[in-house]
């Protein structure tokens, strides 16, 4: 009976967290509760004391965790990193996934297998939408400061747009470094010298 | 280079440096590798993709080698430490509201007075909730050593990832932290906190970051183990010198490895550091050591002493969690990857530690080798003959 599962999901962003929880309801877990907010998740994780908690590995919150293992209190039923050394191809599919879990102690292979089954297959859609995401907004800010930079270089040399982003592009070249970090730098000593 | 190329994890700190320099200046090239440098959200990150063989070596906590092979924590693997990376580094900071009462209780201010100072944290805060990156670090250590020594028995250790500390402790979740630079300048610098010991006064000499690998890949490519150690040591010997740290700072501020602004990861490449917000430096002998005084040699006294506070805190079997502990940290390693770089080693792969309040010549293979200081606060002693 799968449902007996209490499972819990971490998961700032609604949207993903939204298609995680649906992929396992679909697949009969119904027990899923997802913890947005990060400040609380030792408070609300001791609350809801589950028997699974999946995160993402990428998850800079995911040291927090750590504290569910090395807590020696009498309530505290110990929890372990899942990790199948029967069958390390799941765990590295999990791991390529970008998804963690955390499984409490005594908790039985053939129950946690098709839960992390249908994860995975959902953390891979979650970490590509994400993966783009990120991608897209990175370009978007990068841009944003080497058209200021270029801006900066123009009214102090007087030149123009072409020629002032091929310059950042040859003085990044000369040093071995990105076009971003020179245009980051102009920024920062302009903003200095105003 | 016609070598392997080696994928390395790291979490972004200033100590992360002797990788990235050993990258960037072209150490590894030198020795016939190529490094991947992946930048990790976490610690548990680090450890999990070093554990399923993501990761064939990592920039990890002191005591992280040691808890993996003793299963303390979420997931048991045997890892060794082939070198240490750097001594020292961290500091402890408080919220801006405790260093208030603080200086009510008398306190000065003083950034190397390590009784007077937890005394005056203790007047302050009766059970203070104290920030730290991770359960098996350095920073728990050194913060259960001080307060277990000034009788402080009732501090709660929160673990919080070092970018989130200055938010913690802005939104009165912590009342202290103790974080590796720059995020404790970077709480100076958000005004919500202050610094009051460097790492450093607790412990003069203590292995903060070590290169961590799993013993089964050490073993299946020793080739590449002793170029990995030679191009680190090298580039720690760099690091080393005082005339790079400006450089080295520059290098780190690249937005591909710490994306910081060089003026605040300074302060700890040079031990030059405001304590709080508009304040000037306070110069910090010795703040972040690479290399000198065999800061690189990962001393089995040193596995022994962690382990044997691990095992007090856990419950452990004292000489069983030492034995392991110090076959963890893998001088022997280091001494056949080093014999023709280094201009001399230690006699002993043990030292007595806490001796030395001074830097003093030790016994060595070439009569070159000084060592210290590494004196704990309190004048005491960790003697391995004597466990």
């Amino acid at each position: 009976m799968p449902a007996e599962l209490k499972i819990c999901v971490v998961e700032p962003d609604p949207d993903r967290a939204r298609l995680i929880i649906d992929g396992l309801r679909d697949a009969g877990w119904a027990d899923v509760t997802v913890i947005a907010e990060i400040g609380a998740l030792a408070r609300r994780l001791t609350d809801l004391d589950p028997d699974l908690v999946l995160i993402d590995l990428a998850n800079p919150s995911r040291d927090m965790l750590e504290n569910l293992s090395a807590a020696s209190g009498a309530a505290s039923r110990p929890v372990a990193m899942f990790v199948d050394h029967t069958n390390p191809e799941l765990t590295r599919a999990a791991m390529r996934a970008g998804l963690s879990a955390y499984v409490v102690d005594g908790l039985s292979q053939d129950r946690i297998h098709p839960v992390l089954q249908t994860a995975i297959a959902r953390f891979q859609v979650v970490s590509q939408i994400r993966a783009e995401l990120d991608a897209a907004k990175q370009a978007l800010a990068e841009r944003k400061t080497i058209d200021r930079a270029k801006g900066v270089l123009m009214q102090a040399k007087g030149i123009g747009e072409d020629e002032a982003y091929a310059l950042m592009r040859r003085t990044a070249m000369d040093q071995g470094r990105k076009v971003i970090d020179i245009a980051k730098a102009l920024v920062t000593a302009s903003e200095l010298l105003q | 280079m016609n070598g392997p190329v080696l994928n390395l994890g790291y979490v972004p700190l200033v100590d992360a440096a002797p990788l990235v320099i050993a990258h960037e200046l072209g150490f590894a090239a030198e020795e016939g590798i190529g490094l991947n440098l992946l930048r990790q959200p976490s610690w548990s990150a680090v450890r999990d993709l070093l554990a399923m063989g993501q990761l064939d070596a990592a920039h990890m906590l002191s005591p992280l080698p040691i808890a993996m092979s003793l299963g303390l924590g979420s997931i048991t693997a045997q890892v060794d430490a082939m070198m240490t990376l750097s001594a020292n580094g961290n500091v402890i900071g408080v919220a801006r509201g405790v260093a208030d009462c603080m200086r009510s209780h008398g306190w000065q201010g003083r950034f190397d007075t390590p009784i007077e100072t937890g005394q005056a944290l203790i007047a302050s805060v009766a059970a203070p909730r104290i920030g730290v990156p991770f359960p098996h670090s350095m920073h728990v250590e050194l913060l259960q050593y001080w307060l277990d020594a000034l009788g402080l028995a009732n501090a709660t250790m929160v673990t919080v990832p070092p970018p989130q500390m200055a938010d913690a402790v802005a939104a009165g979740d912590l009342d202290a932290f103790c974080v590796g630079e720059p995020w404790g300048s970077v709480a100076v610098e958000s005004g919500v906190g202050e610094l009051v010991l460097p790492g450093s006064a607790i412990w003069a000499f203590a292995p903060e970051k070590v290169l961590g690998a799993r013993r089964d890949w050490i073993e299946s490519n020793p080739v590449a183990v002793q170029a990995l150690v030679r191009a680190i040591w090298r580039a720690g010997e760099w690091l080393g010198q005082a005339g790079n740290r400006s450089l080295a700072s520059e290098v780190l501020a690249r937005s591909e490895f710490l994306d910081l602004p060089e003026q605040v990861l300074d302060r700890a490449l040079l031990g030059e550091l405001p304590t709080r917000q508009r304040a000037l430096a306070t110069r910090v002998p010795h703040f972040l050591r690479f290399h000198d005084n065999g800061a690189t040699f990962p001393w089995r006294s040193q596995a022994a002493w962690i382990g044997a506070r691990m095992a007090a805190r856990n419950g452990l079997d004292v000489q069983q969690t030492i034995q392991i502990a110090r076959a963890a940290f893998r001088t022997d390693l280091y001494r056949d990857s080093l014999t023709d770089l280094v201009r001399d080693l230690p006699a002993d792969s043990d030292k007595i530690e806490g001796a030395m309040a001074h830097e003093a010549p030790a016994p060595s293979l070439r009569g070159q080798m000084i060592l210290g200081p590494d004196a704990f606060f309190d004048g005491q002693v960790f003697d391995m003959g004597q466990v």
